[in-house]
């Protein structure tokens, strides 16, 4: 069975390979569906397979570019990326998170850097699963009280409403995204994206997990034009990571070209999964995403309390979150199957 | 709007070839300045060529590796494109049915 083994030529470890290609196809479905690279997914991932923490970063940061980009791809064949705002938001992101990246720096002089970061991303995680089920919730009651009354829920209604809020700043220049069908001050996706960045940049992550709530809650996208237009920056600034990453000599090209070629399939199963699951599913899936993301960051605190216990903690935490990434695989890939089988049986219903 | 579309695009392009070496960081926080030299003697080939120019410039290492991935992911994005529309999947449009 040596051929399932693969020698690294930069790291120097050997790696089963195949282990790759099923991480890469699970994070792609994931990440496409989702909109996000998934690096709280891969890093555990490469370290169960064997890989040196010092390389799991820099090539999760390259092969999530390659994924996204071909995410991207096919969220802007179904018009879902916004590509407007996604330059506009382009710079406040980079800018965000040099701040962030700095504000890291700075607290590590302090010395108290992970413990803040793991605190925050968990305080983060926590909003974000509430504002995602209360915002199901809240839909969930108007469309109870639609039926009550004897009407139809409006298809584009949401629980929560805070972009028409923030739409009401009129602060110029006003812009108007054709795409999102949004028209708003240019500065609220600015200090979005600059907001989000800052974050991303202090908690090490991508920012999707943050900037795709974001649009949808803040800046008012639909949930399709979220994913989509997350995916753009996404494979921006997975490009600028791989290329900072690569740089510092920490990719291990050979294992991000090998996680590529599942994370295509991976992508294009992810993406073409939104036709067919409807917006407040993909909301409700990304909240159970969060949620899991969130135990996992509990079970990597713990350990600092009670040292004994972090051996169990940490393998917790991996089968916690490989488990997450199985179950929404499955679902989103069953679901894809389901709705691209319908499809084509009314197609062929058409013709004949 | 493309014009401009267009201009910011090879804008960030160039940024990509130029900002790495000045760049801060890009997640993950600090790393360990340690060397990490790739060991090249046991392989042959491609794998020992790679090994080499990592060994030797990681800028050359690093705008490879910048250009081999979106390549790859283009090609591999196109090659889906084929098969989904043999199997009779609709890719240009679909029902906007809930915000």
């Amino acid at each position: 069975m040596e051929w399932l083994y693969t020698l690294m030529p930069i790291s120097g470890v050997t790696i089963f390979w195949p282990g790759l290609i099923i991480l890469g196809i699970g994070v792609g479905i994931i990440g496409g569906f989702f909109g996000m690279g998934g690096a709280w997914m891969v890093t555990p991932g490469l370290n169960i397979l064997g890989f040196p923490m010092a390389f799991a970063i820099g090539t999760d940061i390259a092969h999530m570019a390659g994924k996204s980009l071909i995410s991207t791809m096919r969220h802007g064949r179904f018009g879902n990326v916004d590509y407007k705002l996604g330059f506009i938001m382009l710079g406040g992101t980079i800018a965000g998170f040099e701040a962030g990246a700095q504000m890291v720096m700075w607290l590590e002089r302090m010395g108290s850097v992970e413990i803040i970061v793991r605190y925050l991303y968990l305080i983060l995680l926590a909003f974000i699963a509430w504002m995602v089920f209360s915002d199901v919730y809240k839909r969930n009651k108007k469309e109870k009280e639609a039926i009550a009354a004897g009407r139809e829920i409006d298809k584009l209604a949401t629980g929560i409403e805070w972009h028409k809020t923030f739409q009401k700043i009129k602060i110029p220049p006003m812009i108007h995204l054709k795409t999102a069908g949004i028209y708003c001050s240019a500065w609220l996706p600015i200090m979005v994206s600059f907001i989000t960045g800052w974050l991303a940049g202090i908690l090490g992550i991508g920012g999707g997990l943050i900037r795709m709530p974001s649009l949808i809650y803040i800046i008012g996208c639909p949930t399709y034009i979220a994913v989509g237009t997350d995916l753009f920056e996404v494979m921006i600034s997975g490009l600028y990571g791989a290329a900072t990453y690569t740089f510092k000599g920490r990719t291990e090209l050979l294992a991000a070209l090998i996680m590529l070629v599942g994370a295509a399939v991976g992508a294009q199963i992810g993406t073409v999964a939104t036709k067919y699951i409807k917006g407040y599913g993909i909301r409700i899936a990304f909240g159970c995403a969060v949620i899991g993301c969130a135990v996992s960051i509990v079970l990597k605190l713990i350990p600092t309390y009670f040292p004994s216990v972090k051996v169990l903690c940490d393998v917790t935490a991996t089968v916690t979150v490989l488990g997450v990434v199985s179950v929404l695989s499955i679902y989103i890939f069953v679901k894809m199957l389901a709705g691209a089988r319908k499809e084509i049986a009314a197609k062929k219903a058409t013709v004949l | 709007m493309k014009k401009l579309l267009g201009k910011m695009m090879n804008l960030g392009i160039l940024a990509f070839l130029l900002a790495p070496h000045i760049a801060f960081a890009a997640g993950g926080g600090e790393i360990a300045p340690i060397v990490i030299v790739a060991d090249s003697r046991h392989i042959t080939g491609m794998m020992a060529w790679w090994a080499n120019l990592y060994n030797e410039s990681h800028l050359y290492f690093a705008l490879l590796t910048v250009a081999i991935i979106p390549i790859i992911g283009v090609i591999f994005g196109l090659i889906a494109d084929v098969i989904m529309k043999r199997i009779g999947i609709d890719l240009k449009s679909r029902e906007l049915a809930e915000h």
